[in-house]
């Protein structure tokens, strides 16, 4: 299998499973840890508030997450509420995330513009800030789907993949060695998503 | 420049074998086939999806998983599916199924509280809160129900209140009365309905052209969706389906307010 997808229950997984496919990718989901076994690459989908999403790694997940992450180097992409997951803490929960990436994950700040609501839904032009494996930065322009209510306010600047705009510019893509991460829906994104997932599948595993 | 969330909303009917368009939630005509319609749909890139079964409550059953689930394999987009939805474990096999966000509407009236269970576990951004307005004979807009449900209140923006109130992360606004009239959005429900929901308010119902988006969005929606403006062409509506160009709506929404 191309890529193995955590389902510990938080993340919209048939869809992560049917891009993947669509970019010419297998894709297994697998709903306990113990048969991550062999994985070559992971995703790690995920839709709702942090403590939920850490409530259900505790079981089992994180120690073995960490294993084929940290040690193992094992690829891994954490989309929406898994991308915030890679991160230190969030204000919007108590419970410490996987801190894989140097962040925290804080409100969104619209800069005070009243038109712009909460949760921030819709699509959103995304830049890379640096060349990288996931998104061209020499291919026009690339819109991808955002739904959130935080975002990742990353420590040191080279850990930043992409940003997006919505009121003030937020980072909207992280990335350190095999950590990936990003705040939008790449399975939701028609042929932009496509192509970010073609991306990841070509990461050297 | 922040490009609005445009939604072509489609309705199934079981009893008339797929798709349907009505007009003023009344006399429902046959436009097609829905997976068909989704698999087009995506072609065109939409931004977003919204199915709602019409006939679900009305024949007291739940949603059409099979069918939903064919749906969802073909949408690369965010798809919302309404209609029929009676408990927290309806939209959890839904979510299940690839469908990102869920429509409530009827089952709000008797227990407010599934807004909160539904949003517990998928996120506030997973519940939609579908409200349907319809103005009386002196014009004063009114809480409706196609499903002949009772509301609990007279007044409808009660109704936006105790949803964003209840957790839910958008509010689906429908003008009843410009349904499938391509007459254009009713703007001053929008503004009050945009004023007292924090969360996005997505306005559907009249919808007849690109100007009417804008005007959708500048009254204070933060998507607007239709249904006959995606699926009619010309005035003798016949069916074809159609949605702008990424340009266009680009360029819409570029001008100034």
């Amino acid at each position: 299998m191309d890529v193995t997808i955590v389902d510990c229950g938080i993340g919209n997984i048939k869809s992560v499973q049917r891009m993947f496919q669509a970019a010419d990718g297998s894709a297994e989901i697998v709903d306990d840890p113990a048969r991550l076994d062999g994985c070559k690459r992971l995703a790690l989908p995920g839709v709702g508030a942090f403590d939920a999403g850490m409530t259900a790694l505790a079981p089992g997940w994180i120690e073995r997450l960490n294993h084929f992450v940290l040690e193992k180097k094992v690829p891994i992409i954490g989309i929406c509420l898994g991308m915030q997951l890679l991160c230190r803490r969030s204000e919007e929960g108590t419970l410490p995330g996987l801190s894989w990436i140097a962040a925290d994950v804080v409100k969104i700040d619209t800069g005070g513009d009243k038109a712009l609501k909460i949760p921030h839904m819709g699509w959103s032009v995304v830049t890379p800030t640096r060349p990288n494996p996931l998104l061209p930065d020499d291919e026009g322009e690339q819109r991808f789907y955002h739904v959130h209510k935080y975002r990742a306010v990353c420590d040191r600047e080279e850990d930043v993949l992409a940003t997006a705009n919505y009121g003030t510019t937020f980072t909207t893509a992280v990335h350190r060695d095999n950590i990936y991460g990003v705040q939008f829906h790449p399975e939701k994104s028609h042929r932009f998503g496509l192509a970010l997932m073609r991306r990841f599948l070509a990461v050297p595993c | 420049m922040l490009i609005h969330r445009v939604i072509p909303c489609l309705l199934v009917s079981q009893s008339r074998g797929g798709l349907v368009k009505t007009l003023k939630f009344g006399k429902p005509k046959y436009v097609g086939d829905p997976i068909n319609a989704v698999k087009i749909f995506n072609e065109k890139e939409v931004d977003e999806l919204m199915v709602l079964d019409i006939d679900a409550t009305r024949e007291r059953r739940g949603p059409d998983f099979k069918m939903i689930e064919e749906l969802a394999s073909e949408c690369f987009m965010p798809l919302c599916y309404g209609g029929g939805i009676r408990t927290a474990e309806d939209a959890r096999t839904l979510f299940s199924l690839g469908v990102e966000k869920v429509a409530l509407q009827s089952v709000v009236a008797t227990n407010p509280g599934i807004i909160r269970e539904i949003a517990d576990r998928a996120g506030e951004q997973a519940v939609v809160v579908s409200i349907d307005v319809k103005r009386n004979w002196l014009g004063r807009p009114q809480p409706y129900s196609a499903a002949g449900v009772k509301q609990p209140s007279s007044d409808w923006r009660d109704a936006v209140r105790q949803a964003v109130a209840n957790g839910a992360g958008e509010i689906l606004l429908n003008a009843v009365d410009r349904d499938g009239t391509l007459a254009g959005p009713d703007l001053e429900l929008i503004r009050e309905a945009s004023a007292l929901a924090e969360v996005p308010l997505v306005a559907i119902g009249g919808i007849g052209s690109l100007d009417d988006m804008k005007a959708a969005t500048d009254a204070g929606a933060s998507a607007v969706a239709a249904g006959a403006y995606f699926v009619f062409q010309g005035p003798h509506r016949a069916v074809l389906i159609t949605y702008p160009r990424y340009e266009e709506l680009q360029a819409l929404w570029s001008k100034n307010a």
